[in-house]
Parts: structure tokens; sequence; C-alpha cells
């Protein structure tokens, strides 16, 4: 079997005609570690977004041949007031596999008592979801990514709001996901962090502004120009005519 | 003396056993509705459904007369086309579920009436709203038990995905395209044990026995399986006590049983674990 491509082909995504990821082009090799970085509104979200197929472009395409891919969004729809307990949403993770009607095996629920463990959940396998803390569920919702088992994985700020101990660990379980060959994406602002864990990084302010290895798109002064970016929609934006 | 209380009422009059069948299918199959239009934060929209099914049931009442089949037809008619509408609207635009709906039940609503009024017709309006549990021929109790059949096993077959659409609707967009078979599929089980369940306790008072039992078992327990586990009893039991309140105290059935299965709920928001008792007067804290 050939490799799965992930590719953009000058892409455009966006909200009510305005872009907010402009005329992206490039491909992710599989087993990438990617950082995704710029300033808010830069379309960082927006191009998870697209990738993840929540969010149809305004133009150009993505290419997308992996067979089945994990989606950790900024802001998930996740009901934490829902009467489930650490150890079903874990299972969650299961879905994609077994689809809504197939039957868990012990060894899955073992692989399940396993991830929670990884995470650093163990203890709180019957504990309700809504008694967890921030970090807490971030971890579960790491345990749950675990379960799911994709080739290429999206994280959108997976650390935000996060305890220095608890992002050691998830990059652990980042570090070991890199080394089982799988395809990682995710979109962080500590600039730091990436330097020292991630190989590749996109630099995206609207328009893309570098990307390549980490150390040669995070210069000075290309994050000066990112910085520069107008956050705001240009409401008398004329319409865009570059060529593709 | 308790034989006589709580048996003999069934044991020598028919139209008690048929109350109590039908009371019974509906509890089974209503109360676990319930719970997940709770979880939902959809409660009120049983209510709103309810409101949308009214015109449907009259409309069919005004073609066919006081027929079961058309106005059961009429109400799922009315009730489906709702329910669809919403839930295209609600998925396909900014506007969200509840407005959606909000909407069309008004626009039905009004629309039920004006076409009743203008009729002029006899339609005895609170049979409709209020049901005639003691009432219940053969083919209105073979569609109750029907439906609620219907609904148990489909929810035995549809439970992960109904709870994951619950749960984290945008995940379970992620894993399945078909998050919006169980979203609909529920939603048409909503419908159907609303029609269903009008024939005997009316379009309004029906949701008392979907959203009442759920709404006191999520004061028992924080696990959605055992709040079924016990919504379902907690029906049953509003059904049997009501219809013996309604017999011994001649009072009218429907709203008898829904009057207990109120009882029922604020005897659980005072005592049950997560109720009002415990807020004020908690346990010590632990250790760790």
């Amino acid at each position: 079997m050939s490799d799965p491509i992930l590719a953009f082909e000058d892409l455009t995504l966006g909200y009510d005609r305005h872009p907010a990821v402009h005329h992206l082009d490039g491909r992710i090799e599989p087993g990438t570690l990617l950082a995704i970085v710029g300033p808010n509104g830069g379309g960082k979200s927006t191009l998870l977004k697209g990738i993840a197929g929540r969010l149809a472009p305004l133009a150009g395409r993505i290419v997308n041949t992996f067979p089945h891919m994990a989606y950790m969004p900024q802001i998930g729809d996740l009901n934490r007031d829902f009467p489930v307990t650490v150890f079903d949403l874990a299972l969650t993770g299961l879905c994609g596999r077994r689809g809504m009607f197939g039957r868990i095996s012990r060894t899955e629920r073992d692989r399940a008592l396993e991830a929670i463990g990884l995470v650093g959940l163990s203890g709180f396998e019957r504990r309700s979801i809504r008694t967890l803390s921030g970090g807490q569920l971030q971890r579960l919702l790491f345990a749950r990514l675990m379960l799911q088992d994709a080739p290429l994985i999206l994280l959108d700020e997976p650390f935000t709001a996060i305890d220095q101990r608890t992002i050691d660990d998830l990059l652990e379980i980042v570090a070991r996901w890199h080394s089982e060959g799988r395809t990682i994406l995710a979109v962080l602002h500590d600039l730091e962090l990436v330097r020292r864990h991630f190989p590749q990084t996109l630099l995206l302010a609207r328009d893309p502004l570098g990307w390549g290895a980490t150390s040669g798109v995070l210069t000075t002064d290309r994050l000066e120009t990112a910085r520069q970016m107008a956050e705001a929609f240009d409401r008398r934006a004329a319409e865009c005519h570059r060529a593709a | 003396m308790v034989y006589d209380l709580l048996v003999a009422p069934f044991v020598e009059f028919p139209f008690m056993r048929r109350a109590l069948v039908g009371g019974l299918a509906i509890s089974f199959a209503a109360a676990p509705i319930g719970v997940f239009l709770m979880l939902r934060r959809m409660s009120l929209i049983g209510d709103a459904m309810a409101h949308a099914i009214l015109p449907g049931a009259a409309l069919g009442f005004l073609i066919g007369g006081l027929s079961l089949g058309y106005m059961t037809l009429g109400g799922l008619i009315a009730g489906f086309g709702v329910a669809i509408a919403s839930g295209f609207v609600s998925r396909t635009t900014l506007v969200k579920e509840d407005m959606a709906l909000a909407a069309f039940y008004l626009v039905s609503l009004a629309l039920g009436v004006t076409l009743i009024s203008a009729s002029r017709s006899n339609l005895d309006l609170l049979a409709l709203l209020f049901g005639s549990i003691l009432a219940l021929d053969d083919p209105t109790l073979v569609l109750i038990v029907a439906v609620a059949s219907a609904t148990l096993l489909a929810l035995a077959l549809g439970y992960r995905g109904v709870v994951m659409e619950c749960l984290d609707p945008g995940f379970a967009a992620g894993v399945t395209r078909f998050g919006w078979v169980f979203h609909f599929g529920f939603l048409t089980f909503v419908v159907l044990n609303l029609v269903a369940g009008f024939h005997a306790l009316g379009t309004l008072l029906v949701v008392g026995i979907m959203m009442l039992p759920a709404g006191s078992a999520r004061l028992w327990t924080d696990d959605v399986s055992s709040m079924i586990a016990i919504a379902v009893p907690l029906a049953i039991l509003a059904n049997v006590t009501g219809l013996l309140a309604s017999y011994h105290l001649g009072m009218a059935s429907g709203p008898a049983i829904i009057l207990v299965a109120g009882l029922i709920y604020g005897a659980s928001l005072a005592l049950g674990p997560h109720g009002i008792v415990r807020r004020y007067f908690p346990q010590r804290h632990l250790e760790a």
C-alpha cells in the first residue's frame, strides 16, 4: 500500500467569504510531527477544522487519503454534565473501530484501562467526568485519542491551561505516537515547547509565512511579520483574484 | 383490606386492567426516552412536539371522525413534519434546534386551531388534550404496546449511538457519518411515543410521564444506565398509584397519574442524593 497523502492545493478556508487561511500549498509527509503556530485569528484552528472535514474550503482543496483520523478540537462539543464515568468516556475512543453496534472485547477494555493508566488517571475509572478538573479531562481526552489508534492526529491547543507536569506527560505520549510513525499536527502557542519537541513547524498568519524545519521557521523576522497581521476582517476587502 | 385497596379494582373492572396495561407499556418506553431528552437538555422539546402533534390529530379527527387510524396518522404526520423540518433547519443554518422547533410547532398549532375553528366541529378538545386512559379499546392498546416494544428494541440496539450523540456530538460526527441517523431515529421515537401516549394521557400530559420520572431519576444517580433503570419503575409506580387514586378518590385518571409522578419528583428533589436536603445538610467531607 502506498503512503497516505495529506496535501493542500491552493487552499483557502474562511468564514463569510473572508479568508482565515489564504492560499496554502504544501504536503505533509507521513510520520511528520508538525507544530502549527501563529497569532490568534491566524487560521490555525480553521486549518484543522478543514482537514477534519468540518469546514468546506472557500477555494482550492485538501487531499487526504489517510484511512481515518483523530481530531481533538480546541473547544469540543463534549457535554461535561453527561453522566458517564471516566472509563466509559475513554471507551468511546473505540467507536471509530467498533462503530455504534460492534462488541467491545475484553482485550479492548484492558487497553482502555492501560490508556487511562498511561495518562496518569489510574484510580479515576469509576469517577463521573463531571468531577474532573480541566487538566484531568484533557488527560482523559488523550486516553481516548490513544484508543482511537489513528494514523493522523490533529490536536488543537492540547496544552492550553494545563500544568507543567501534565504537559510533560502528554508530550511523552505525543513522542510515542511520533515514534510509532503516526502523523501529528498540533496547534500550539508555546514557542519554547515547539522548539524543543517539534521538528517541523508551519507559521500561519492567514497567509503561510514559513513551513519547514522548526529552527528555520521560528526566526525573529518571521515572527515579527506574523505579529503585524491585521486580525480583523476588512469588510471592504476586494475580491481576491490571486492566481493559483 | 390491602387487596381491596390495591388489587380489587384491577380484578373487578376490565377498563382498569386495560388502563394498567396501557400505562405499563407507556412507562417502559416513555421513561427512557425522557431520560435522553433530559440529558440532551431537550426537556421542553417533548412539550413543543406535543403541541405540534395536537393540530395533526385534530385534523385527523375532522377528516375521519373519532378514528384511531386517522388521528394517529394526523399526529404522526404533524409530529414528523415538524421534527424533520426543524432538524434540517438546525443542521443547515445558524438557527439552533430549539428555535427551529419553536417556529414550526407554533405555525403548526396556529394552523390547526384555524382549521378546527373554520370547520365549526364539535371536537372534544379536552379528550385530545388530557386523554382517556380509562377508555382504551383493543386497537389503541395494540398501538401503544407495539410502539413501546419497538421503542425498547430500538433503544437497546441504538443505545451507544444515542449516548454518543448526547455525550459528544462533535466526536460522534468525526467517527461516523451516520450520527444523524441516531439523532433522527431518536426524534422518531419521541414522536411515536407522544402519538401513542396521547390516546391514553392526552397530547399534553403524555409529556409528563416522559419527563417527570426522568427528572426524578437524575436526582438519585450519576450514571445514564442506572438512570433509565430507576426512571422506568418510577413511571410504573406513578401509573399504578395514579390509577388507584383516580379509582378510589374519583379523580380524573390521566391527571392523577401525572400528579403522582409529580409527587415522586418532589420527593426525589428533596431526598435524592443529588437533591435539596443533601445540598443544605451535606455529609462531612473526606480526607482525600
